[in-house]
């Protein structure tokens, strides 16, 4: 089943309250996923440069600080980094794959759960309120956020198999729904050097939109050629480091309803996501239409 | 008239309290507030009564509805109305997809858009959507009436019965089996009836009528020896 939850501010002065007002919306798909939940959520964007990864490691007592010191060392770049629970942000001044191979030689034991600018995946299994609590939601700034409550059906109820699942700088993506050719194009795009780290279908969706970045595509583009190429059920919210896009596919089984005010644009599963918040009955509250590109973006950034 | 507010009541006990009323009815006039997109809102009723509720309803909001009237102020998620038998359902906003799914009776008016599948398998209702309808709708329809004022998506119709299809806008592709049909007379008579019964004020001349052409397997009493 799975719930999913997204919401782009258009209004600066909500983005100190992003987190508190995201967090009942993510509690209110509850009953649609129970088994693991997660968040992504785009604000306090490093350097142009710079790249921001998490972390996670299983054990709360990783001992952080000893590896950004020798990150720190190890790539040669200045480093800041702050930890939430289990997970550890560091701001590096560094490039995505010399980043990326020096955590998989030095940390194997620490899994990337994203890299950008601005994007932090937080995520794990457990009801979507204990998610909530264990990584402080309510008290997170931020631009725009996406979230999902799973309710597992292609893969194992696991951390890993939870959503948001990113694979490329500042892309992620939540997903209701299953896809029915996602072990073919999963080889296809191994073969185009797109890297997977489960065998979820919606990580080869995230996976797919990647690749189509990589060749240039537009998020619209890259969303208009996943709806050829992507076979299945699928209601989508896509986060970048400044947009925000919905789309459902041509069958449109999978609910969302989408709700716009002159503040905000929200979305969810069903509207009961929706009703905490402000202004809501004033929104403009509709049902995005099949095969339908659905994005909002933030200009000049 | 009863007023019971969601933020304090549960679903539960509203529609119990509402089927209570099956049996002997005490209050005829209930407002329910505060709905905040709750599933399963006035199922299963089973008297004259009258409803109103202000807001947005979830899921399945009035199924199974017999002899009661329903107003919603504000939008309504997928299958409102399924399986009604009679009485009357109105939603002032949109509906999601399945709207009026298999009912039997009564009269589901939409006042907005109504997405995909509107209309599927119904069995006798007359539905009147002031706006669009989405792809597939009245899919095996087999009998009642579906008026789209506005415009209907792909696969009108597809697999059709003997559902009478009445479109004002575009059709955006009819389904197997769904053709367009003459409008006569009686069909213009039917189409004003029903117009005026959902308080809808449009010109029947301006309608194309839709229906099935019958040329499916189903049809065929050649096939009936492979049962």
């Amino acid at each position: 089943m799975c719930g999913i939850v997204g919401l782009y501010l258009k209004n600066p002065a909500l983005e100190a309250r992003l987190g508190e007002l995201f967090e009942p919306m993510l509690i209110a798909m509850t009953d649609r996923g129970p088994d693991s939940a997660g968040f992504a959520i785009y604000g306090d964007e490093v350097a142009e440069q710079s790249i921001k990864l998490t972390l996670r490691h299983p054990d709360t007592e990783f001992d952080w600080e000893d590896l950004a010191e020798q990150a720190k060392t190890g790539l040669s770049a200045s480093l800041e980094w702050f930890q939430n629970a289990n997970v550890a942000v560091f701001k590096l001044a560094a490039d995505e794959s010399a980043a990326r191979q020096w955590f998989a030689e030095h940390a194997p034991d620490v899994l990337i759960l994203s890299i950008g600018r601005s994007i932090e995946i937080l995520k794990e299994v457990g009801l979507p309120v204990e998610i909530a609590e264990r990584f402080s939601l309510a008290s997170m700034q931020g631009t725009h956020i996406i979230g999902h409550t799973r309710m597992a059906t292609e893969s194992a109820v696991t951390m890993e198999g939870s959503h948001p699942f990113s694979t490329g700088m500042d892309l992620c993506l939540v997903h209701n729904g299953s896809l029915s050719n996602h072990n073919r194009l999963r080889e296809a795009l191994r073969r185009e050097g797109i890297s997977f780290e489960t065998e979820n279908d919606s990580e080869v969706a995230a996976g797919y939109l990647t690749w189509r970045l990589r060749q240039g595509d537009t998020l619209k583009q890259a969303l208009e050629s996943a709806l050829q190429d992507l076979d299945g059920f699928f209601t989508f919210t896509i986060g970048t480091r400044n947009g925000f896009a919905v789309i459902r596919d041509p069958i449109a089984c999978k609910p969302a309803v989408l709700a716009e005010t002159e503040d905000y644009v929200a979305m969810a599963s069903e509207y009961q996501a929706l009703t905490s918040l402000p202004g809501i009955e004033k929104a403009r509250v509709w049902e995005p239409e099949p095969a339908t590109v659905y994005a909002w973006e933030r200009q000049g950034q | 008239m009863k007023t019971v507010d969601l933020s304090k009541t549960s679903v539960r006990e509203l529609n119990q309290a509402l089927h209570d009323q099956a049996q002997t009815c005490t209050e005829r006039e209930w407002q329910v507030l505060q709905p905040a997109g709750k599933h399963n809102l006035v199922c299963g009723l089973d008297q004259n009564l009258s409803i109103d509720i202000q807001g947005h309803a979830g899921y399945y909001c009035a199924g199974m509805n017999k002899k009661a009237h329903v107003v919603v102020h504000g939008n309504v998620g997928q299958g409102v109305a399924e399986n009604m038998m009679s009485g009357s359902v109105r939603v002032k906003g949109d509906a999601s997809q399945s709207a009026g799914a298999t009912a039997h009776g009564g009269l589901l008016v939409i006042e907005g858009n109504a997405a995909a599948r509107c209309g599927i398998s119904m069995k006798g209702v007359d539905i009147v959507v002031q706006g669009n309808v989405g792809h597939m709708s009245c899919f095996m329809g087999q009998a009642g009436t579906l008026v789209v004022c506005g415009d209907a998506g792909d696969a009108l119709g597809d697999s059709l019965y003997e559902v009478h299809i009445y479109v004002k806008g575009q059709v955006k592709s009819l389904g197997a089996d769904c053709v367009e049909k003459e409008m006569r007379d009686e069909h213009l008579q039917e189409l004003a009836a029903l117009l005026n019964r959902a308080g809808v004020n449009e010109d029947p001349a301006q309608f194309r009528r839709y229906g099935s052409a019958r040329e499916l397997y189903n049809f065929k009493v050649d096939n009936a020896a492979a049962y």
